[in-house]
């Protein structure tokens, strides 16, 4: 066994320091040492997606990457998105348009929804299916997934130009 | 899949990456974006007993393009390729190419270094900068050394590479006319099952220029000189780029896997090369 | 209630059955709350780890455990010898055969269980796998079922006698050392006399490959054994818990009141959480051991390679018909590879499960099915995979007969079905092979499905495109793949229906409390298909309180009544049928209250909406709100106070869910690339609960069936070495892969259900395989084609293409 590193992260606005083998997938760091759950393991090869956080802007699978590397790293989960009296769009139109069923993909899903609108605020249906390509799901086929986020794109579009 | 235990290493400068790879030999590599050899980790199929984490070191990062060169440091990911204007407007095949890379995820951690340097005959810059012409940039204990892409690669994952070097970045000439990057695949996050990238130039309706490189067709990338020299002087019409196809496939060795048998391969190769050249030439 | 309210909106205001509810679940899975296997974290846990073989057959000479053992953090190494004192190094399958739990003396697949590494945390777990020393000697290896028929290679020496002679199995006689089952059903030589008459036969050998369910979250179990008070908890990804209850109580000696197993959040099943594994036997024992609790998750390399395969079927068709397209008899006969054990999760009588529900939608008035089950060296498990028991498989096999038997009759293959399809008044139809259909109107569904697409637009241009192909205008095929499909669904009654001797039946238990909210807890467990949304619109409808008022809860032994899960579309058949008559009793007693509190006899009131109200005088009523209060606040003469229900609900018959669907797929025929243009679905699952949901699990399973037809397979190679075992290789559609579907209904009530539902999960699944299927064989037909084996992936359409010299 490797010695143990000093590690400190921000996790969902939170500051978190702790001890850790550099060879910690960031996955169990969330949901083992921080039980940050939302979060899944899906496949262990970066092909699902479930385990999809967002760090220092970018979509990451966390299953590839080490604690070690996430050492002074900004991570956002899905209980960093929203909270129940205040739940982001894509949360509500998830539950409007039945993006999910079994819910496991559901966290990774709307985690990487959230960077894929912060990107491009106003979507194709062929952007959105091209742009969630790294998150799987086995109930929905996808369709009222991408439904969910296009209406979220909408709503958060026309939330802006009321702003304005 | 849980990986074995390792010495992590971050160093902020070239000299510190070199003192651990200096010290430890091939027990230690580098890591760059690691979507590469994290799931080798994983899988056991990788012992790294010595890590080295490359995201902190200076100036490994940025895409610079002067005097007609693009040079892409080694950390450069693949998401970058994709936004970046500059490289657009200078080598639109790098932004096609990276789009057709496994998925957005791991697009913005997998780097154009670690695409290059792992020597998976399965990533697609490596064909790319064979198609480029590109020349590697590699830091050693000897100092700085260049290699040309095209005589990189020795077999699977068997580089010139010396195991105390670090690829630091790639350039290449700013490339000129019609360009198409190809690729077959069975679904988003897989491999090529077979792949072309082909540059182009055009002179009075003639190719001038002509470079054509495969992917996943060998243990290795595969520069098919020949192919290219079979559309030079020629209007790219259906002889020149049958006769491009047949270099092509004298060139390629591919075996068989769950994509398919080597007979298929070789259709597939030729199918899509076809392909690559009539949208370059198109663009040209 | 005041009175300006109306009825329409009193029904609204129930959100009962057939509006689009919302659903409940997803306030907690969409922030990241659910609570799944492996969220469950307990003080002092453990957790574990396989060590697997590495081989497909061989002897296990060795097992050295001391350099595991020797590991800072590794509490224990379970083998066969571990568990031989407790009786538990075999367990018995669901379908009457036996399995290894660690491997006794021998492994029998690549990635079989050998050794159980329990340590502090995976990480340690992880290491001290790779330190266990296995010493093997390989055996030859035998992949292909008909290879095992008639090799010398005897796979299972526990089911030879001394002589090396086959000993009878759970289903009789077995012809050699690696057969394990023969199934016969229908008439066999009427069957052979209608053929040899025949003035038309066509016959089609198909091969339905091996593949698996894969749901995004893995199997795995929290085993914690409370010897302070000799309670075992167990905490797992079970379809079925309360008879994993009943498994674990008879496995372990445990009585079963002390065993509490509790199905959490499951991150889809599609049959791969039906069955009971090794991972779950040695988490328990691995608990009573260490005395802390263990939990063991298996990666998706060990789904893949280990836990329930599904399909595997060789089936050898042949069907006849007269000139014009009548048929008039089908035999089939099924080469079954179960691999290593018998563990398919069939209803114990059915070793082949509804298998012969493959005469499917036609009036076929004789039949034959015989299915000889195999032993070979792959992974056990033959679960369904989105659909009733091997229901895919016999769909699949007729909707490609169909289009065998049209081009041998030279006939289009839509009017082929139309001609042939059991008529609305021949239901309850009684099938050759021994099913009863319960209803169905399949005419009115493929006139509809037909005129929907415009399915003669759809066949011109499809000939235009093979002109325009010949004259080399296209390098484009166009396909239209038909489909039109019966599902049998519901298992089912306990008559002939059981697991492991236990009626599979199903059940509900309803408490109404005080303030006119209530609870309902059912012997089912949802994995996403949306139990706590819809059953409580059932139950809204049937008692008169909002949905939003009534909890559904699923997956508790200790609170919920038994019941034998989800899995075969049977939860809204089965339970769903319980949960309508549990609320019928609830209504039942207050009709009674009701007329009390009116100072009217029982017979004068009657239930309307969300109330009972005096016959011939609306404005006389009593709210179900009020009743519930009454039952607790007031002493009514010969009435019991509190106002609760349980039914337990024994099927009379099936359901029979059918549908028509259309897939409209642009092939290149150079890469062998599809591309699905369109995709139509109707579906009739008699009354609809919720529309919405009813979409959501046809896209899934529509999506899934493409999977399967396109791709996604289990395969091995000759020395067992599983090929496909990570999601690079093996297919699970992204976003990018999948087109939108276009769905539709009719809406043909099941008579003997209490609602009419039918149930619906599984029939995309079921009716997409072949549509997708038909699909890519319909494409290449004009070329001569008559069958090629799914999974139609690039390269296998580039060698149909290429069999057929289009590739000039």
């Amino acid at each position: 066994m490797a010695d143990k590193m000093h590690i400190k992260m921000t996790v969902n606005g939170e500051e978190q320091e702790f001890l850790a083998e550099p060879r910690e997938l960031l996955i169990h760091t969330l949901r083992e040492r921080l039980d940050i759950t939302g979060p899944h393991i899906g496949c262990e090869t970066t092909h699902c997606g479930a385990c999809t956080v967002t760090i220092d802007g970018k979509s990451v699978k966390s299953c590839t990457m080490f604690v070690a590397q996430a050492n002074g790293a900004d991570v956002t989960t899905i209980e960093g998105i929203g909270d129940p009296d205040n739940l982001h769009v894509l949360q509500n139109a998830f539950k409007e348009h039945h993006g999910l069923q079994c819910g496991f993909c559901t966290p990774g899903m709307i985690t990487r929804a959230t960077k894929l609108l912060e990107e491009n605020p106003n979507p194709t249906e062929e952007e959105v299916r091209f742009g969630m390509a790294g998150n799987i799901c086995r109930c929905t086929g996808y369709q009222n997934i991408v439904k969910s986020i296009l209406a979220a794109a909408s709503e958060m579009n026309a939330a802006k130009e009321a702003a304005e | 899949m849980i990986p074995a235990a390792f010495e992590y290493y971050r160093p902020k400068d070239m000299a510190g990456v070199l003192a651990v790879l200096e010290e430890h030999g091939d027990d230690a590599r580098v890591l760059a974006g690691g979507h590469s050899l994290i799931p080798m980790m994983k899988l056991r199929m990788a012992e790294v007993p010595h890590l080295i984490d490359l995201q902190d070191v200076a100036g490994l990062t940025g895409i610079t393009i002067e005097n007609g060169t693009v040079r892409l440091g080694t950390m450069t990911t693949q998401a970058t390729m994709i936004d970046d204007a500059a490289l657009l407007a200078a080598a639109p095949i790098m932004r096609e190419a990276a789009l057709q890379i496994a998925d957005p995820q791991v697009r913005y951690m997998g780097t154009v270094g670690g695409n290059v340097a792992n020597g998976d005959p399965g990533n697609d810059m490596p064909g790319l900068m064979q198609c480029l012409d590109a020349t590697f940039h590699l830091v050693g204990p000897d100092g700085d050394r260049d290699v040309a892409a095209r005589e990189f690669y020795e077999a699977a994952y068997m580089t010139d590479r010396e195991d105390d070097e670090v690829l630091v970045a790639v350039s290449f000439p700013a490339p000129e006319g019609g360009y198409a990057y190809e690729k077959q695949k069975r679904k988003i996050g897989d491999y090529a099952t077979a792949a072309a990238a082909v540059q182009i130039t055009k002179e009075n309706g003639v190719c001038a220029t002509a470079s054509i490189a495969m992917t996943n067709l060998s243990d290795t990338p595969i520069y098919s000189e020949e192919a290219g020299e079979a559309l030079i002087g020629t209007s790219v019409d259906e002889a020149a780029v049958e006769a491009a196809v047949a270099a092509m496939l004298g060139d390629i060795d591919p075996t068989e896997d769950n994509r398919g048998p080597i007979e298929f391969k070789r259709h597939a190769a030729a199918v899509i090369l076809r392909r690559a050249i009539a949208r370059a030439w198109s663009r040209a | 209630m005041k009175d300006d309210v109306t009825r329409e909106e009193r029904v609204d205001a129930l959100g009962g059955m057939g509006c689009k509810r919302k659903r409940v679940e997803d306030a907690r899975f969409t922030q990241g709350k659910g609570n799944y296997v492996d969220d469950i974290k307990l003080d002092g846990m453990m957790f574990a780890d396989f060590v697997r073989s590495p081989y497909a057959h061989a002897r296990i000479k060795s097992i050295n455990i001391d350099a595991a053992m020797a590991l800072d953090g590794v509490a224990a190494v379970l083998t066969a010898e571990d568990l031989k004192p407790l009786n538990l190094t075999w367990m018995p399958t669901l379908a009457g055969d036996k399995q290894m739990v660690l491997a006794d003396g021998k492994v029998l697949f690549q990635g079989q269980e050998v050794a159980f590494v329990v340590a502090k945390d995976r990480y340690i777990a992880a290491d001290a796998v790779e330190l266990v020393e296995v010493e093997y000697e390989e055996l030859p290896v035998i992949t292909d079922p008909f290879e095992a028929l008639k090799s010398d290679v005897v796979l299972r020496e526990d089911t030879v006698d001394e002589n090396g002679t086959a000993v009878d199995g759970a289903h009789g006689p077995r012809g050699h050392h690696n057969h394990i089952f023969k199934w016969e059903m229908g008439d066999e030589p009427a069957t052979n006399e209608v053929m040899d008459d025949a003035e038309v036969v066509a016959e089609e050998t198909m091969y339905y490959h091996r593949t698996h369910p894969c749901p995004l979250e893995t199997c795995g179990s929290v085993a914690s054994m409370d010897k302070v008070n000799g309670k075992l908890t167990l905490w797992g990804t079970f379809q079925a818990p309360h008879v994993v209850r009943t498994v674990a109580s008879l496995l372990s000696g445990i009585e079963e009141h002390n065993i509490r197993v509790v199905s959490p959040d499951i991150g889809g099943g599609f049959g791969n959480k039906v069955g009971v594994y090794p991972g779950y036997v040695c988490s328990i024992v691995a608990s009573i051991v260490t005395g802390k609790p263990v939990k063991w998750v298996e990666d998706r390399m060990e789904n893949l390679m280990s836990t329930a395969f599904a399909r595997d079927y060789w089936m050898k068709g042949k069907i006849s018909a007269t000139k014009d397209g009548k048929i008039t008899g089908l035999h089939c006969h099924v080469t079954a590879d179960h691999g290593a054990f018998d563990a398919c999760a069939d209803p114990s009588k059915f070793p082949a499960g509804f298998m012969n529900i493959c005469t499917g939608s036609y009036d076929i008035p004789v039949a034959y099915l015989g299915v000889d089950g195999v032993y070979t060296n792959k992974a056990p498990g033959g679960v369904s995979y989105r659909c009733s028991f091997r229901v895919t498989e016999a769909v699949y096999f007729i909707e490609r007969m169909i289009e065998v038997l049209a081009i041998e009759l030279n006939m289009d293959p839509a009017e082929l079905r139309m001609k042939n399809f059991i008529k609305k008044e021949q239901f309850p139809y009684q099938a050759a092979l021994g099913w009863e259909y319960d209803s169905g109107d399949y005419h009115t569904a493929w006139e509809k499905a037909l005129k929907a697409v415009d399915y003669e637009g759809l066949r011109a241009e499809q000939a235009q495109r093979v002109e325009d192909f010949k004259a080399g205008k296209t390098r484009k095929l166009m396909g239209v793949g038909l489909t039109f499909f019966t599902e049998i669904v519901g298992a089912g009654p306990v008559k002939n229906c059981d697991i492991l001797g236990m009626g599979m039946f199903d059940s509900c238990e309803i408490r109404i409390h005080p303030t006119g909210s209530a609870i309902a807890r059912l012997g089912t467990i949802s994995q996403g298909q949306g139990h706590a949304t819809t059953f409580a619109q059932i139950l809204a409808t049937e008692i008169g309180l909002p949905a939003d008022s009534i909890t559904i809860e699923e997956g508790d032994t200790d609170t919920a009544p038994y019941g034998l899960g989800t899995y075969g579309s049977r939860s809204t058949p089965v339970a769903g049928a319980a949960t309508a008559l549990a609320g019928r009793k609830i209504r039942a007693k207050a009709q009674m209250i009701a007329a009390y509190l009116l100072e009217v006899h029982d017979d004068d009131v009657e239930f309307d909406v969300d109330r009972f109200v005096v016959k011939g005088a609306p404005e006389k009523f009593k709210t179900m709100k009020e009743i519930a209060y009454a039952a607790y606040n007031q002493a009514i003469p010969g009435v019991e106070p509190g106002l609760e229900a349980v039914s337990y609900y024994d099927p009379p018959n099936m359901t029979y869910p059918f549908g028509a669907y259309v897939c409209v797929m642009d092939i290149d025929v150079d890469t062998g690339v599809t591309d699905i243009r369109r995709f139509y679905a109707l579906d009739d699952c008699g009354t609809r609960i919720n529309p919405m949901i009813i979409d959501g699990q046809i896209h899934g399973g529509l999506t899934e069936a493409l999977a399967v037809a396109l791709g996604q397979e289990i395969a091995y190679d000759s020395l067992g070495n599983v090929k496909t075992g990570t999601l690079m290789d093996f297919f699970l559609p992204t976003a990018w892969e999948v087109p939108n579907y276009e769905t539709d209904f009719t809406v043909t009530p099941s008579p003997h259900h209490p609602i009419g539902a039918k149930g619906v999960g599984e029939s995309p699944h079921v009716g997409g395989v072949p549509c997708f299927s038909n699909a890519v064989n319909d494409a290449f037909k004009a070329f001569g084609l008559r069958h090629t084996h799914m999974p139609h992936d690039h390269w296998r359409i580039w060698k149909t293409a290429n069999d057929l010299g289009l590739h000039g």
